[in-house]
């Protein structure tokens, strides 16, 4: 068992972070949130349906990307993927759909790499287009697993900084492993170890994070303005 | 080679040879292109090899050893996916499995037909030379199928191709993309084995887009090089084997072969001066 009786609603236009050990069930839950894998036991609502139906209003950055770096595609093509079931199930894609895609690329600052082979970006970069891609299905929750595990310090407060920006037009749900740096975008985080239990990101200290990772943990304290 | 294209004037069963090669390179560029870049080269060994035991119950029973290879490449194809993404873990295992039961049913069903002993050398080698006409029609006609999925599917195939998992997510229909590419993979290897026999046809199917993927970034400009490259292939192939008197299929395998060494050395010391230049400045 992974994931054992938890219970968490998310709340329209919150700032979810979700954190936890390796192997505590971060990846499960959001799998489990995106219609990928079934519970055993107990239900899932999204906007109050099945995952499943409403998964094309759900933008999802994975942590690895699952696709080969050397793969043919340009930056543009790949954001293009984003628009995949809400264009047309036979052809190309319209031009509203390029309008949306564009968008999503100058959001992300990606839009001068639009032609740019996909195997020739950096990190930081990659993170990015992904996060393109996943705006490019108009979402109205975005999902990101680990989305700064790969790249330096500063993409990591850049990405974070646009998440925040776009917090104010949709539901966002974060997994990380970097709880002290989370809580100063998030809203509230969600420490899953098996189980879960939710703290506002105020009420966070060394004793929370000494209970959830069984290890004394260094953090510094700082008080939200 | 001034005395192949003398010749290609004069004989039908040339032009006819010639025709088939081109035909078959359409195919062989466009589904090649795929399974470079999925990297589904064993799949698509699987399905050409099990392609044996439809062609000999065929030839068995008095059908056309053509629709047999045809009827057995889309059921190989789906068994193979089926596979593929019911039991990714064992996947070579079951693979390989088919790949050789395939064969064996093949064999003995063509030792047990009556009649004149068939050629097998030509299933497993092919033979152009000897392509009759009604068979260069249905080429043409399983490179329109292939050609026409793939302009209505081509993004869905892409995707697929490109991210399954976000595929899904998007609300498409993977399996169902999946297989049905596999399928047109499955079509072009009955394309191809007119050519070049079925044990030969992995070649022709993976070294122009593998080529061509070495100096293209784009799947669509990848499938155009790729079905050129094999045009030139199968012409260069048959001129040289029709001159020296030497077996088609082999010969223009030979080609295909040569012409990958020639490129990826070529792009090998390209990019190691490119590397040094850098390292210089």
């Amino acid at each position: 068992m992974i994931l054992d009786r938890i219970s968490l609603e998310v709340e329209e236009g919150e700032f979810l972070g979700v954190v936890g050990p390796n192997a505590g069930g971060k990846s499960t839950l959001l799998k489990l949130v995106l219609g990928l894998l079934v519970p055993l036991s107990g239900s899932v609502q999204v906007l109050g349906r099945e995952p499943g139906a409403v998964s094309r209003q759900v933008g999802y950055v994975p942590q690895y990307p699952s696709f080969s770096r050397d793969f043919p595609i340009t930056v543009q093509a790949a954001v293009l993927m984003g628009r995949l079931g809400n264009s047309n199930w036979y052809g190309g894609y319209r031009k509203q759909d390029h309008e949306v895609v564009q968008q999503a690329m100058l959001e992300t600052e990606v839009a001068d790499l639009a032609q740019r082979q996909l195997s020739t970006l950096s990190g930081g970069q990659l993170q990015r287009v992904l996060v393109a891609r996943a705006l490019a299905c108009e979402p109205r929750i975005l999902i990101l697993d680990e989305p700064t595990s790969n790249i330096d310090m500063r993409v990591e407060t850049d990405i974070f900084d646009l998440l925040k920006i776009l917090n104010q037009r949709m539901t966002i749900i974060v997994v990380s492993h970097d709880v002290g740096f989370i809580s100063r975008y998030v809203d509230r985080v969600a420490c899953l170890n098996r189980t879960l239990i939710c703290h506002h990101t105020s009420s966070i200290d060394g004793k929370v994070i000494n209970e959830l990772y069984g290890s004394d943990v260094h953090m510094v304290e700082h008080v939200h303005s | 080679m001034t005395g192949f294209f003398e010749a290609l004037l004069q004989y039908g069963f040339l032009q006819k040879a010639l025709v088939g090669g081109l035909l078959a390179s359409i195919g062989c560029g466009i589904m090649g292109s795929y399974v470079v870049v999925k990297r589904i080269g064993f799949l698509a060994g699987g399905i050409s090899h099990a392609v044996l035991g439809g062609m000999g119950i065929a030839l068995f029973y008095g059908l056309s050893p053509l629709g047999g290879a045809l009827g057995a490449a889309l059921v190989a194809a789906l068994l193979i996916g089926w596979i593929s993404l019911r039991w990714k873990e064992r996947e070579d295992t079951l693979i390989g499995a088919l790949w050789a039961v395939g064969m064996a049913i093949g064999i003995i069903f063509i030792s047990k037909t009556p009649g004149y002993n068939v050629n097998l050398m030509s299933y497993l080698f092919g033979n152009i030379l000897m392509v009759p006409q009604k068979d260069i029609w249905l080429m043409a006609l399983m490179d329109a199928v292939v050609l026409i999925t793939v302009m209505l599917f081509y993004h869905q195939f892409l995707a697929v191709s490109f991210d399954e998992e976000f595929a899904r997510l998007r609300g498409v229909p993977v399996t169902l993309f999946y297989l049905l590419l596999l399928c047109m993979v499955a079509v072009t290897v009955v394309l191809l084995i007119q050519v070049v026999g079925l044990i030969l046809v992995i070649a022709l199917l993976t070294l122009p887009a593998a080529i061509a993927a070495q100096y293209l970034h784009s799947l669509g400009r990848m499938m155009l090089m790729a079905s050129i490259l094999g045009m030139l292939f199968t012409t260069l192939g048959l001129g040289i084997a029709y001159s020296a008197d030497l077996p088609a299929g082999a010969t223009i395998i030979l080609v295909a072969g040569a012409a990958y060494l020639l490129s990826t050395m070529t792009n090998q010391i390209f990019r190691r001066q490119q590397h040094s230049l850098k390292v210089s400045q």
